[in-house]
């Protein structure tokens, strides 16, 4: 090197801020806020918690031991892109058993690393710039910024406790404009536990046919409701092709460590989706795809028990928050009650964080979850009944303070 | 006995768990009425199919030094009666904790516990291997209780999770 050269590139051509380098996309989207209360919780000790989205049961034992065998067998490959074709096999037949959906194991389903690689792949594969999203909410926090950094636009659509939080027809067609590509739909609801039946269906149905949307369903609680069995919006009639069909592993069978999911949908869109999925993972965990065969498997009864006790834990906890003075629709899926704060007179941050510093009780302010959210709270009863109990006593005494001033 | 219905079953897992478990919280937890409840549970107590609402002690946290130890009791069944009356000898002593015929080797497994060695011994050679029916007794001394009843003594952390997670 001349010394002429050394000395040239000595010197800074331009410096950046780090932020600089930034996506705009990326810069645009706000943190979860949910991580925001988490940080507040974390600093606080012998917090009884309302707060956790998991279940508290541990993945059954067998299901871990077929992940121990597996590694014990030396099956420390990936697999092919879109799953061991067993386990996309015994998917195919555990939705037709359990939701009448008929999807062919070779070209219709992929194994992904949870729901949530599921959602992303589906909105990179279908939204251009531009692009208007449908969301109910209140809703599961990240179809939004997704939807953002894949360039489309969210829309909200807010839904009620009056409604017992389902998306009905005249609120979906309010949102609808020319751009309206994709509607996602949630059901059952976290935060809210709404459900969606046949007939709440079928108008929403016609008017995704009418204006020719295409409906990512996240259908991870489908085998958590209470007192009726899930309808599947792919098993409508005319939808099965317009629908992008995501759930997994991690509610129904406590494995959400694992990080399991699939989605399934068309073959011209699961295979653009697969593109992604192989240029971007490579393939689901091998040991966790053999832990969910085994769940899906020998899984099935342990999972009707779990579902039992989450059922006995809402009649507590929903007979509880009436009782301690707040108004909560009854939620008939997933495992949480989203009350009503109004009578209170405060906002769901101001309650959520004074519950905390006064009662040492930890649930997610609603408005977290977008619009709607305003004036309730999220409240997991996916905890030990003796917490459970202890929570509301807290709760009641908490409210009943509260109205006193 | 008449047979236990779903509702009774669906009771005693949750007083299993819990044997404090207040009725109005059961009652609420099954979709049902508090009477409903209290008529379940006051049936199985009747049928003895609820035998005692016991505390599980972990002695050694209280510096106690009972001493606990298994015994293996090989008896001649006495013609008639079986084994129930040779029973009912050794399980009437308080110190006996529980008592089950065995299959296998030998016929009673005793557990008996005592403040000390000495006393465990003691009721070995004095009250045991004297009744007339016994043959032979094994006495291994327990050291360690690491679960019981499905209970785990070891504290653990029970709870792995974030304290709020989406």
């Amino acid at each position: 090197m001349t010394n002429e050269a050394s000395q040239q590139s000595s010197v800074p051509v331009r410096t950046r801020q780090m932020s600089d380098f930034l996506n705009p996309l990326v810069r645009e989207i706000k943190p979860s806020g949910i991580r925001r209360f988490f940080d507040l919780v974390s600093t606080r000790k012998d917090v009884i918690t309302l707060g956790v989205g998991e279940p508290d049961f541990v993945t059954p034992r067998h299901v871990r031991e077929a992940a121990i065998m597996s590694l014990d067998r030396g099956k420390t490959q990936y697999t092919s892109n879109a799953g061991m074709p067993e386990l996309r096999e015994a998917i195919c037949n555990y939705l037709y058993n359990s939701f009448q959906l008929q999807y062919d194991a070779a070209n219709e389903v992929i194994v992904t690393i949870g729901g949530s690689e599921a959602i992303d792949l589906a909105l990179r594969a279908i939204i251009s710039p531009g692009d208007e999203v449908l969301v109910p909410e209140p809703s599961y926090i990240p179809y939004a910024p997704i939807t953002t950094l894949s360039g489309g636009t969210a829309v909200g659509i807010e839904t009620f406790a009056k409604d017992k939080f389902k998306l009905t027809e005249e609120s979906l067609r309010k949102a609808i404009t020319p751009r309206s590509k994709v509607l996602i739909l949630s059901y059952p609801s976290n935060p809210t536990g709404g459900i969606m039946t046949y007939e709440d269906w079928l108008p929403i149905a016609k008017i995704v046919e009418e204006h020719d949307l295409i409906v990512i369903s996240d259908e991870i609680y489908a085998e958590l409701t209470y007192g009726m069995k899930h309808v599947s919006f792919s098993s409508l009639p005319g939808m099965k092709d317009r629908t992008i069909l995501v759930s997994g592993f991690s509610k129904a069978f406590a494995m959400t460590g694992w990080r399991l999911g699939y989605v399934c949908g068309h073959p011209d869109i699961i295979a653009a989706m697969l593109k992604i999925h192989q240029y971007t993972v490579m393939c689901a965990p091998t040991m966790a795809q053999y832990a969910a065969l085994e769940a899906l498997t020998y899984g099935l009864e342990e999972k009707d028990r779990m579902v039992e006790s989450y059922n006995q834990r809402r009649r507590l906890v929903v007979q509880g928050l009436h009782d301690a003075g707040l108004e909560c629709h009854e939620p008939q899926g997933a495992f949480y009650a989203f009350p009503s704060i109004k009578s209170t007179g405060l906002t769901s941050e101001q309650f959520a964080q004074r519950l905390l510093e006064e009662a040492n009780v930890a649930a997610v302010p609603g408005d977290v979850f977008g619009l709607g959210g305003e004036g309730f709270l999220r409240c997991s009863y996916a905890t030990s009944v003796a917490n459970l109990t202890e929570a509301i006593d807290r709760i009641g005494q908490f409210v009943y303070k509260l109205k006193q001033q | 006995m008449t047979g236990i219905s779903d509702f009774q079953l669906k009771v005693l897992a949750l007083l299993q768990e819990d044997a404090r478990l207040k009725p109005e919280i059961i009652a609420t937890m099954l979709d049902a009425t508090v009477e409903d409840v209290k008529a379940a549970i006051a049936a199985m107590e009747k049928d003895h199919v609820i035998v005692k609402y016991a505390t599980i002690v972990n002695w050694s946290k209280m510096h106690d030094e009972k001493v606990t130890a298994l015994i293996e009791v090989q008896i001649t069944p006495e013609r008639g009666r079986g084994f129930d009356r040779i029973a009912e000898s050794i399980y009437l002593y308080p110190e006996v904790k529980s008592l089950y015929l065995m299959s296998g080797a030998y016929d009673l497994q005793v557990e008996i516990e005592g403040d000390s060695l000495k006393e465990v011994a003691s009721f070995v050679s004095n009250k045991l291997s004297t009744i007339d029916a016994v043959l032979s007794t094994k006495t291994y001394f327990i050291l360690k209780k690491y679960k019981q009843d499905g209970i785990i003594f070891e504290e653990t952390e029970s709870d792995s999770r974030m304290m709020v997670s989406p």
